[in-house]
C-alpha cells in the first residue's frame, strides 16, 4: 500500500482536476475556455435543488431507476461461494448504464443552451443513449464511432440511426474508440461556438471524470440502500468490468471510504496480457492523452498503441484517472479477464440465470467465477451488470458458429 | 535569454517584413529525406522552421498532418530521432530558428528534464505543445523556460481578453494565432478578421504575432503577411510532399523539390507583402 494514503478517497479531484497525479486539463487552447464554462455550469447546476429534483423526475419514469439490486441465485449455487448480487443496470432504459450519465449531461447542456450535441462510442451502448436524450430533448445528434466498431455492433448502429442521430464512421488510426475519441474532440474544436461534447466515460479533461462519476454514482448510492433491506449491512465485495471504467466508478466511489468493501475492476486482456489487450493499468503506465494523464498503453516513444478487446466497448487503450489512482493508492485491486474468458462468462449466465448479458459485463462474470468459489457463504459479492447483450448476440453467434466448425 | 528566434525577428522587424514560418513532419516520409528537405527549406525562403514531432494521436489535426505523423512513425522516426535531425540540420546552418511542434506525452516518456536539456543540446529554440494550456504550465513551460527554451503559446479565436493575459503570462519567442477555430488545414483564414485579433493580441503583449492554420496559398500568405509578424504554413506543404511520393508512399526524386518550389512560390508572396504589421 502507498505510504500516503489519503484521509479519504471520496475528496477528489482537486480543483485543477487532478487525483494525485492522474487527471488535469490537457487540450488546445480553444477547447480551454469552453472546458472551464463547463465546470462553472456544472458546479451551479450541481447547487441548484432544482436541477437534481428534475433529474430525479427523469431517472424514475424514464430510465426507470431504480435498478433492482437481484440475488443471482442459481450463479451462487454453481459457484459454490460467495452470495452474489447483480445490480441490475442492463434494465435501464436504453439497456446500460450510460443513460445516468448522458441525462445529467443533456441536462447541463441545456442549462447552458448548446443545441448540438457530439458523442463517442465505441460498443454504441453510449451512442445509444445519446441519441436517446437528444432525440427526447429536441436536440441534434452527431455520434463518432470507429468503422471497425460501426462493424461489429450494427444492432446499435441501426438505433441510433433510428432515433434520429447521425452516426460516422472513423476511419483514422485502428478505427475504434480511441479514434473516435480523437475524431469528436477535432469536431469539438472545430464547433466551439454550438456545440457540447457528451464524453461517455471518467475520462476526459477535468471536469467531466468527476461529472461523469457524480452522474454514475446513483449506482453505489441506491446499492447501499439495497443491500441495507436486503441483507441489513454493506456488501464485502463489489467487482465491475472496466474500460474507461464510468460503471465501475459509480458502483465503487460511495463505497471508497468503507474499508471492510473489497473492490475489484476488471480489465479487458484480450488474447491475453503478453500479447494484444486493452489492460491499461495490468500491461500501461502513466502518460497523458485525451485531456488527462492516466495509465496508458503504448511504446517506448510515447506512441499509443492500439487495444484490442472482443467487447468494442472496453476497448481503449487507457482508463479513467481516478481509476488510475485508485490502483497507486491501492484502494482498488485491478484484474482482468481474456476475449474467452468473457465469452464463457457470456454463455454461463446466458443459461444459469437467464440474462444475456453484454460483452463488457461478461469480464467481471469472468473473475467472479474466480473470486466467488474462495470466499465463505455468507459473503456477500455485488456485481454491476452494466448493460445488457442484445447488441452482442449477432457477433457472439458468428464466433461460437465459428468455433463449431 | 535571447534565442535565434528573438535575433530572427529582431532582423525582420530592421528589414520591414513579415516572418515566413514553414511546418514539416519530422521523418516524413522517411527520416533521410525530411532531414532534406528542412535542410533545403532556408535556402527557399523560410524564416523559421517548426518541426512536428510525429504522434498516433494528434487531436488538434486534420487528415493531412495525420497522416504524415503515421507515415513518419511507420518509418521508423522517434523522438529521439527528431532531436538528432535538429542536431545535423544545425551543422551547415546556426541561425534559422527551429521550434519543435507537437503533443506532449512522448515528451512526458521521454522525460521532461532530459528531454528540455537534450532539445536546447541540439539546437532546438522553441516549443509549441498543442495539449499543453497555461493550466499545466508546471509540466513542461517552466523547465523549458529555465533551459532556455521558447515557449510558444497557441492563442485562438476562443481566448477572450479576460483569458488572454493568462495564456501570455509565460510565453516567449512569438504568439501563435490560431487563425480559425478547428484543425489544421480545414477553413481559410479571413485576413480582415485575422488582423482585428492580432491587433487585439498586440494590446496585450510585445511579443511578435504569428498567424497559422488556413493559409495556403502566396496570396493568402501575403494577405497574413500584411496584418501580422509572420505567416505558418503546414498542411500545403505537407499536402505538397505527399503528392510527390510514389504508390506506396515512399520518397521520389521529386519530394525535396516539391516542396522547396512550393515555399519558395509562398516566401515571394510574403515578400511582397506591403508592411509588416508593427
Amino acid at each position: 500500500m502507498n505510504p500516503s494514503l489519503p484521509n479519504s478517497f471520496r475528496s477528489g479531484p482537486d480543483e485543477r482536476g487532478h487525483f494525485g497525479i492522474f487527471g488535469g486539463r490537457f487540450v488546445a487552447e480553444t477547447l480551454m475556455p469552453l472546458i472551464l464554462d463547463l465546470e462553472k455550469a456544472y458546479a451551479d447546476a450541481k447547487a441548484d435543488p432544482s436541477f437534481q429534483a428534475e433529474m430525479n423526475g427523469y431517472l424514475k419514469d424514464y430510465v426507470g431507476r431504480p435498478s433492482p439490486l437481484y440475488f443471482a441465485e442459481r450463479l451462487t449455487e454453481h459457484l459454490g461461494g460467495a452470495k452474489i448480487y447483480f445490480k441490475r443496470e442492463e434494465l435501464n432504459h436504453t439497456g446500460s448504464h450510460k443513460v445516468n450519465n448522458v441525462l445529467g449531461q443533456i441536462m447541463v447542456a441545456r442549462r447552458m443552451g448548446k443545441k448540438r450535441i457530439i458523442a463517442e462510442t465505441g460498443a454504441g451502448q453510449h451512442g445509444v443513449a445519446t441519441a436517446t436524450l437528444c432525440a427526447r430533448f429536441g436536440l441534434e445528434c452527431i455520434v463518432y464511432m470507429g468503422a471497425v466498431d460501426v462493424e461489429r455492433q450494427q444492432p446499435n448502429v441501426i438505433r441510433m440511426e433510428m432515433l434520429g442521430a447521425k452516426v460516422v464512421p472513423v476511419q483514422s488510426g485502428s478505427r475504434t474508440l480511441k479514434d473516435a475519441m480523437n475524431d469528436a474532440l477535432r469536431d469539438w474544436v472545430t464547433n466551439v461556438h454550438n456545440t457540447f461534447y457528451c464524453i461517455g466515460t471518467v475520462a476526459g479533461p477535468h471536469p467531466y471524470p468527476m461529472m461523469v462519476r457524480d452522474f454514475q454514482s446513483i449506482i453505489g448510492i441506491e446499492t447501499r440502500k439495497q443491500m441495507q433491506e436486503a441483507e441489513g449491512r454493506l456488501p464485502d465485495s463489489l467487482i465491475a468490468c472496466i474500460g474507461g471504467g464510468s460503471n465501475a466508478m459509480g458502483l465503487f466511489h460511495p463505497f471508497l471510504d468503507d474499508p471492510s468493501v473489497e473492490i475489484f475492476g476488471v480489465e479487458a486482456a484480450g488474447h491475453g496480457l503478453t500479447q494484444l489487450h486493452a489492460a491499461s493499468i495490468a500491461g500501461g503506465r502513466p502518460g497523458v492523452l485525451h485531456g488527462n494523464r492516466t495509465y496508458l498503453l503504448m511504446d517506448d516513444d510515447g506512441q499509443i498503441q492500439d487495444a484490442h478487446s472482443i467487447s468494442a466497448g472496453l476497448d481503449y487503450p487507457g482508463i479513467g484517472p481516478e481509476h488510475s489512482w485508485l490502483h497507486e493508492t491501492g484502494r482498488v485491486t485491478y484484474l482482468s479477464a481474456t476475449d474467452d474468458e468473457a465469452l464463457a462468462a457470456f454463455q454461463l449466465l446466458s443459461r444459469l440465470e437467464g440474462i444475456i448479458p453484454a460483452l463488457e459485463p461478461a469480464h467481471a462474470i469472468a473473475k467472479i467465477m474466480e473470486l466467488a468459489p474462495k470466499r465463505p457463504k455468507d459473503h456477500l459479492m455485488v456485481l454491476n451488470l452494466s448493460g445488457r447483450g442484445d447488441k452482442d448476440v449477432p457477433q457472439v453467434g458468428d464466433i461460437l458458429k465459428g468455433k463449431k466448425k | 535569454m535571447t534565442t535565434r528566434i528573438d535575433t530572427r525577428f529582431a532582423e525582420l522587424a530592421k528589414q520591414g517584413r513579415s516572418a515566413f514560418v514553414t511546418f514539416v513532419m519530422a521523418g516524413d516520409p522517411d527520416p533521410k529525406t525530411a532531414l532534406d528537405i528542412i535542410k533545403a527549406l532556408p535556402k527557399a525562403g523560410a524564416d523559421m522552421i517548426e518541426i512536428g514531432m510525429p504522434f498516433t494521436d494528434p487531436m488538434a489535426d486534420g487528415p493531412s498532418i495525420q497522416a504524415a505523423g503515421l507515415r513518419a512513425l511507420k518509418a521508423g522516426m522517434t523522438l529521439k530521432k527528431t532531436l538528432e535531425m535538429v542536431r545535423a540540420f544545425r551543422k551547415d546552418d546556426d541561425t534559422t530558428p527551429l521550434v519543435l511542434m507537437g503533443y506532449y506525452n512522448p515528451i512526458y516518456i521521454y522525460g521532461v528534464d532530459k528531454f528540455v536539456v537534450d532539445a536546447k543540446t541540439a539546437g532546438v529554440d522553441g516549443l509549441i505543445i498543442v495539449d499543453l494550456p497555461p493550466e499545466e504550465d508546471t509540466e513542461l513551460c517552466l523547465p523549458a523556460m529555465k533551459a532556455g527554451l521558447n515557449f510558444i503559446r497557441l492563442a485562438t479565436p476562443t481566448t477572450d481578453d479576460k483569458r488572454l493575459p493568462a495564456v501570455l503570462a509565460n510565453t516567449s519567442g512569438f504568439v501563435y494565432y490560431v487563425a480559425v477555430t478547428g484543425i489544421t488545414g480545414s477553413a481559410s483564414a479571413d485576413s480582415n478578421v485575422v488582423g482585428e485579433a492580432v491587433a487585439r493580441i498586440k494590446r496585450h503583449t510585445k511579443l511578435p504575432v504569428c498567424v497559422g492554420f488556413g493559409i495556403r496559398t502566396p496570396e493568402a500568405a501575403r494577405a497574413i503577411a500584411e496584418k501580422a509578424n509572420g505567416s505558418v504554413v503546414g498542411t500545403a506543404l505537407v499536402d505538397a510532399l505527399k503528392a510527390s511520393l510514389d504508390a506506396e508512399d515512399r520518397a521520389t526524386p521529386k519530394t525535396v523539390g516539391a516542396v522547396a518550389d512550393l515555399v519558395a512560390a509562398l516566401a515571394q508572396g510574403v515578400r511582397g507583402a506591403k508592411q509588416a504589421a508593427e
